[in-house]
Parts: C-alpha cells; structure tokens; sequence
C-alpha cells in the first residue's frame, strides 16, 4: 500500500513539478497574469464555481451527452462491426459508409447536427455517437473477423448453432480489438463534446469554458478547463481498469 | 464414469472429392475419390505427407467443410455439417482462452442440455481422467502444451461423441509429452472403445496406435493402400518388437515416395 503510494507519487511528480513552475511564472509575473492567471487563484475560482453550483450543473449535463453518445455508439458500433465481420452483405452495405466516415473531421459536424436537432442534448449526442462510432465499429470488426476458425469449428461440434458461436466465440474474441477502438473512443468523445459546447451550446463544459473566457473570467476559465482535463483523464484510467479486468486470460500466463 | 451411454458410430466415407480453392488463384484437386470405412470401436489412423488433403478429409467428416461429390455417412445418416455426435481433437488445441479448464470442458455438457449438477460432475471426472486435477481455473495461456491438449481431448470425450476425430493432436509437443500422451490415449481408448479417425504424418505413432493404417499419396491426395497394424499395443517393448518395425518400415517405404512427390511439387 504505502509502496504504490510511493511509485504513483514520483509517477505524478513531473506534474507536481509543473503545477509549482505555473504557480511561481504567475506570481513572479513572468508571464501575464491575464494570460496565465497564478494556479491558486485557479483553484479557489474552482471552489467558487463548485459552491455556486455552475460547476455541477455543467458537469451533469456534459456527462450526461458523454454517456448517452459513447453508449450508443458503443452498443451499435459492436453490433455493426461484428455484423460485417460475420455476414458478407452487411459488409458489403456498410463498409463503404463506414469509410467514407473514416476520414471526416466530425467536428466539421457540429453545425449540421444543430440545424438538425438544435442547441441541446441532441446535437452532442448525435455527434458523439456519429464520431465515436467509427472507432468502435473498426475495432469490432477487426476483432471478429481475426476469430479462430478452430474454435469457430469446435464450438459447432460441440453442439453451438450459429449464434450462439457468434456470441461464445466471436464476440469474445474480437474483445481486445474492441476495447482498443472504445478507449479511442472515450477520448474522442471529450474532444467532440467540448468543441461543439463551444460552439453552439446553452450549458456545458464547452459553454461554460466560452462564455468565462468571453467575459474575462480566466481564472474561473482555467478552473473549467483543468476539469476537463482531468475528467478525461480518469476515464482512461477507468476504462484501463475495465479492460485489465476483462481481459485477465491473456495476462494470466 | 468412462462407459460410453452411446454406442460408437460407423463412418463410410463414399467416393468423396473436393476441391480447394484458394481466395485467388486456381482451384487445387485435393481429394480425389476417397472411400474409406472405418468400423465401429475401430482405430484408425491416416497417414500421409503434408500436404496430401488428409485434415481436409477429416474436416469433411467433421462436417465442417462441404461435401461437393460423394457422401459421408456416420451411423448410416449422411452428414450435413458440424455435430455433437463427431468430437475433434485440433492440433493447437483450439481450447476457448477466455475460459479456464473447467469451463472448456463444461462448453459441451452445457450446449447438450446437461443438468447443473450433472454436468459439473462429468466435467471434474474428465479432468481428473486427463491428469488436469489441481487447475481446473487455470486458463488455457497457463498451461504447458501437453497439458493444453490433455484439455482439449477432456473437453471432446466429456460430451460423449460417438466418434473421435484427431487432427495430428500431438503434433506441437515435444518428443517425450507425445510419447506420453499416445499412452494415455491408448489407455482411454482401451477402456471405453470409440471409433477413432487419427490424422498424422508420424509411421510409427500410426502404427502404434492404430488398428488400421490408410496410407494417403501426395496431392491430390488419394487412398493409396490400407495396412493392417494390430499389435499387442500394451507390450511395454512394443517399439522394439520386430514386427512392429518391420510393418514401420514396411509404411515408411509407402509414404517415402509419396513425400518425395509433395516434396518436388513444392520446390
């Protein structure tokens, strides 16, 4: 215990290290103190933010666009990209829309989605999903599609119609693969969801974020977007916790 | 715990031909014309250089490919795809990873309907059958691979097949696990005949194993002759009997031509 405290403190260090540069550049004013307000006047503006309950009501309904658009894309990317993997005219439909969507910056996105469904939850969610999506259906697909013939083979003789070996078998294997395009995802997911809070949003971290820095409220502007940062962060590390869980029979060797 | 409740199957196999055809290229004759029938409670084994279409005949059997001229009959029913009556044996193993011992060989039992109770029970009796006692929550990665295959043949004879298809199973293990292994089989076998189809490319673990030896030519692969090779397989000097390398070497001149074939054909 007190050892792991130990590593994950000289691990974070170099932050530490980061966060007293920031404080002391500030302080000395070797920097303006507009452009880079001092770190403790940041974390006070956090407290006050938090104690007024902007910072809450933000955060819900930023999160709240995160869960709805990463978890549809999550369950109709699986889906999609098993479904291409195992039945060619699924492929053959949607692997070329799958590619055209490829490339796409999706937040070129962000207007279209607002004249579709306005300036609330619907657009970020539409875009999260449209944009996460992608991700997750590659990983799904390459996943199946790598599933062993032999244990495709041996889930049959022992008595496995057809989907159920899609569900024994190919699902778990294209695992790896899949939660390789959901971590993706996850922080795909923040990138969208503030961008497009940025531009065309009524609460949010990327409203919040936007309107703070327009009024000149920069200290309470870092304090947003300091966490932000950290909300992403911890999600990897969620999500990196998931995945060392789910996957323990690789690692058991 | 052994006594098979079914009893083991027949195989005809009747004037089978197939034809590989890679993703790009030519379509290759593999099989040409195999009629084969292996008897009930028989061992045999097929035996033929790399190459020769003998996994693809017994893939055929397993109802995995299909079947474009001729027919496979198990027990008098012309197959028509994978099923539980005919359990196979893959070389590297083809055990779930994501499951441990315990739950690969409850795999079978659970698709079969098998009550709770009941199928837990059989599921311990065949590892303990196999020597797997003490890491039934292993996963397969943490098993050597004698040890994997010794799962792998658990998880097939726990659901009862009447007949057991073997894809050259000790092929990935090193000389003494093979020697080992090909005992134990033998042992199992012993005591709960089942009809056996034994694909390898090894003379004299064929001979040793088998009842009867079907001798393959190199591509397209054909049935070259049948050998009888009943011994007294539980002779502990069985290796150095002179019959039996007499009939060793005997096959071993049958397939050396054959090998020779598949050889230049590569090169």
């Amino acid at each position: 215990m007190i050892a792991s405290l130990r590593s994950n403190f000289i691990r974070y260090l170099p932050l530490l290290i980061l966060a007293a540069c920031w404080e002391a550049a500030a302080r000395l004013e070797l920097v303006s103190t507009t452009a880079l307000p001092p770190l403790s006047d940041v974390v006070r503006s956090w407290f006050e933010l938090l104690v007024d309950g902007e910072l809450i009501r933000n955060s819900a309904s930023s999160l709240f666009r995160i869960a709805a658009g990463l978890g549809l894309s999550v369950v109709i990317g699986t889906v999609i990209g098993i479904g291409m993997a195992w039945w060619k005219p699924v492929n053959i439909l949607l692997a070329p829309i799958v590619e055209a969507l490829y490339p796409v910056p999706k937040s070129a996105l962000i207007p279209v989605t607002v004249i579709w469904l306005g300036y609330g939850d619907g657009s970020k969610i539409l875009l999260i999903f449209l944009g996460c999506m992608v991700p997750v259906t590659i990983g799904a697909f390459n996943g199946a599609r790598a599933s062993e013939q032999v244990l495709v083979w041996s889930a049959r003789s022992m008595g496995a119609g057809k989907l159920r070996v899609l569900w024994d078998v190919v699902a778990p294997g294209a695992l790896p693969e899949l939660l390789n395009g959901i971590r993706t995802a996850v922080a795909l997911s923040f990138i969208l969801l503030v961008s497009a809070e940025l531009i065309a949003a009524q609460k949010g971290f990327g409203f919040l974020i936007g309107s703070l820095g327009a009024g000149g409220s920069y200290s309470a502007m870092y304090a947003v977007v300091l966490t932000v940062a950290f909300l992403g962060f911890a999600a990897d590390r969620v999500y990196l916790l998931i995945a060392k869980r789910t996957l323990a029979w690789r690692e058991a060797a | 715990m052994t006594e098979t409740a079914q009893p083991p199957a027949q195989i005809v196999v009747e004037g089978v031909t197939h034809m590989y055809r890679p993703p790009r290229g030519k379509p290759v004759l593999a099989l040409d014309d195999i009629s084969l029938t292996v008897q009930n409670r028989e061992f045999v084994a097929l035996l033929g250089p790399s190459g020769c279409g003998k996994s693809t005949l017994l893939y055929l059997i397993g109802g995995f490919l299909p079947i474009e001229k001729g027919a496979i009959l198990s027990d008098g029913q012309k197959i028509a795809g994978p099923g539980p009556d005919r359990g196979i044996v893959f070389q590297h193993f083809a055990l779930f990873p994501w499951k441990t011992v315990r739950h690969n060989v409850l795999y079978g039992l659970e698709r079969q309907g098998m009550a709770k109770a009941e199928r837990e029970k059989r599921a311990m009796d065949y590892i303990e059958l196999v020597g797997l006692h003490g890491f039934e929550d292993s996963y397969p990665s943490q098993l050597s691979g004698g040890m994997r295959q010794r799962c792998a043949i658990a998880r097939t004879l726990a659901f009862d097949p009447k007949i057991l298809l073997m894809d050259e199973p000790f092929g990935a293990l090193d000389a003494q696990t093979r020697g080992l292994m090909q005992r134990e089989l033998l042992a199992i076998w012993q005591r709960s005949p089942m009809t056996v189809l034994f694909v390898t490319h090894d003379v004299q673990e064929a001979v040793y194993l088998a009842d009867r030896v079907a001798v393959m030519s190199a591509r397209p692969g054909r049935i070259k002759t049948i050998v009888d090779t009943k011994f007294d397989k539980n002779d502990p000097d069985i290796f150095k009997n002179k019959f039996f390398i007499e009939k060793v070497d005997e096959i071993w001149n049958l397939i050396k031509e054959e090998a020779i074939k598949a050889q230049g054909k590569r090169a």
